[in-house]
């Protein structure tokens, strides 16, 4: 056995990844040097100080800071904490739990998530909400269709009291997938996210999901598959969700 | 495997605990985290499946946050120490909102880029090897920065660096 001790070994002693009999080698060492015990009492120390002041991040939910801050930073991480509940937590069994093929049960779980995701992370964003907004509709559809290889739809929800931000082309798994906004004028926003490639299925029947104030619909028309996210109610979502079903199959 | 979308959700509590004990201020680790999530959905195909996610998470947030210290005017990343930007993580009795106070403020005097590597290895509990990959620098280097910030953090804890400490004239 090797007397020799290195620093990196102190390290690893600390952080319990050395070997038994590296940590037999520095226990010796730390014997006969009391600074040196007292060093690495320290630091142990340290990482369980550590832990204690910063684990309790881990379960926030809500921060509640002292400082006033605009109210979309306020936002975000009740969305994250919702969507981690949602997606992680389980929700997504009972979502998923009709008999539906296997195959495309995964896939459209990934499909979900990501939309999910993608309206978690850009509906807080004031500055830059979508990558082209509403002002260019026309050259948005141009840009979006000629970059998914289909021609993209926008729905006008105008009637049913959402008005169009904007849309923003983000990578999916199998290619390029758009992202339109939408927003309320009470300043509630919903997500559409939209994929090619869905498959032939006819299946459009609308799958649900609802935890902690976030609602998800999502369905597949033809080749395109749709994911419709907003943190309204089930009724409310779904009566948005139809008026987009019903835009784009006229 | 249950598709790739999404999956770094799970991570976010882990990025929002780091972030939080590397800046120490509330409102620039959920901005950090904002700019993170926003970087790896638009990044998410460069993620090799079967690689470490986690990593690959602290990768992103390491990169946006050297941005962030290069982009902070005058260079340099120090935070001004004040009531506001030292927030305790819990809430705890009045003695250990002081303790967690105290290693906030001694973790800001510690310099980025021996913080970092400290707060993967002992709070992320990642490998040396692994934050070695996160930080873009040799093992070696990981080793050294490491235990300058633990010696260094044991000696502000222990209150043995104080500033210029007035002599008593007598």
């Amino acid at each position: 056995m090797s007397a020799q001790v290195t620093e990196a070994d102190l390290h690893g002693y600390v952080d319990g990844v050395l070997s038994s009999e590296r940590r037999i080698a520095v226990e010796a060492h730390i014997a006969a040097h009391p600074e040196e015990a007292l060093r690495l009492r320290a630091w142990q120390e340290q990482n369980q100080a550590l832990h204690a002041a910063f684990d309790p991040v881990l379960s926030e939910l809500l921060p509640a800071s002292t400082r006033p801050r605009p109210w979309f930073r306020r936002i975000p991480f009740v969305r994250y904490a919702a969507v981690a509940g949602l997606l992680v937590a389980g929700g997504i069994a009972g979502w998923y739990s009709h008999a539906y093929n296997i195959a495309k049960s995964a896939d459209g779980l990934a499909f979900a998530r990501r939309a999910a995701v993608a309206h978690v992370v850009y509906t807080p964003e004031v500055r830059h909400p979508v990558e082209v907004g509403a002002d260019q509709e026309a050259h948005l559809v141009a840009w979006l269709s000629k970059r998914l290889g289909a021609a993209v739809k926008v729905p006008h929800l105008g009637q049913i009291g959402y008005q169009l931000v904007g849309g923003r082309l983000l990578p999916g798994e199998q290619g390029p997938v758009a992202q339109f906004m939408f927003q309320s004028d009470s300043g509630q926003r919903l997500t559409l996210y939209v994929r090619t490639g869905a498959g032939d299925s006819k299946e459009t029947a609308f799958r649900y999901a609802q935890e902690r104030g976030i609602s998800v619909f999502y369905w597949i028309d033809g080749k395109f598959g749709y994911a419709l996210s907003g943190e309204t109610d089930k009724a409310e979502l779904l009566r948005v969700a139809r008026a987009v079903y019903q835009q784009l199959n006229p | 495997m249950e598709g790739r979308g999404g999956d770094f959700i799970e991570f976010i509590p882990r990025l929002r605990r780091y972030a939080r004990a590397l800046t120490a201020d509330r409102a620039r680790a959920d901005d950090l985290v904002q700019d993170t999530l926003e970087r790896a959905l638009v990044k998410y195909d460069l993620w090799r499946p079967g690689s470490d996610l986690r990593a690959w998470l602290f990768t992103i947030m390491h990169n946006v946050y050297i941005n962030q210290v290069r982009a902070s005017a005058g260079g340099g990343m120090t935070t001004a120490l004040d009531d506001e930007t030292v927030q305790p993580a819990i809430r705890a009795t009045q003695t250990d909102r002081l303790e967690v106070r105290d290693l906030q403020a001694a973790l800001l005097r510690i310099p980025e880029d021996q913080r970092e590597v400290l707060l993967l290895i002992a709070l992320e509990q990642l490998t040396y090897e692994e934050a070695a990959g996160v930080l873009g620098i040799p093992i070696g280097t990981v080793m050294s920065r490491l235990s300058r910030a633990r010696d260094r953090l044991r000696t502000l804890l222990a209150g043995g660096e104080q500033h210029s400490p007035l002599k008593v004239v007598k």
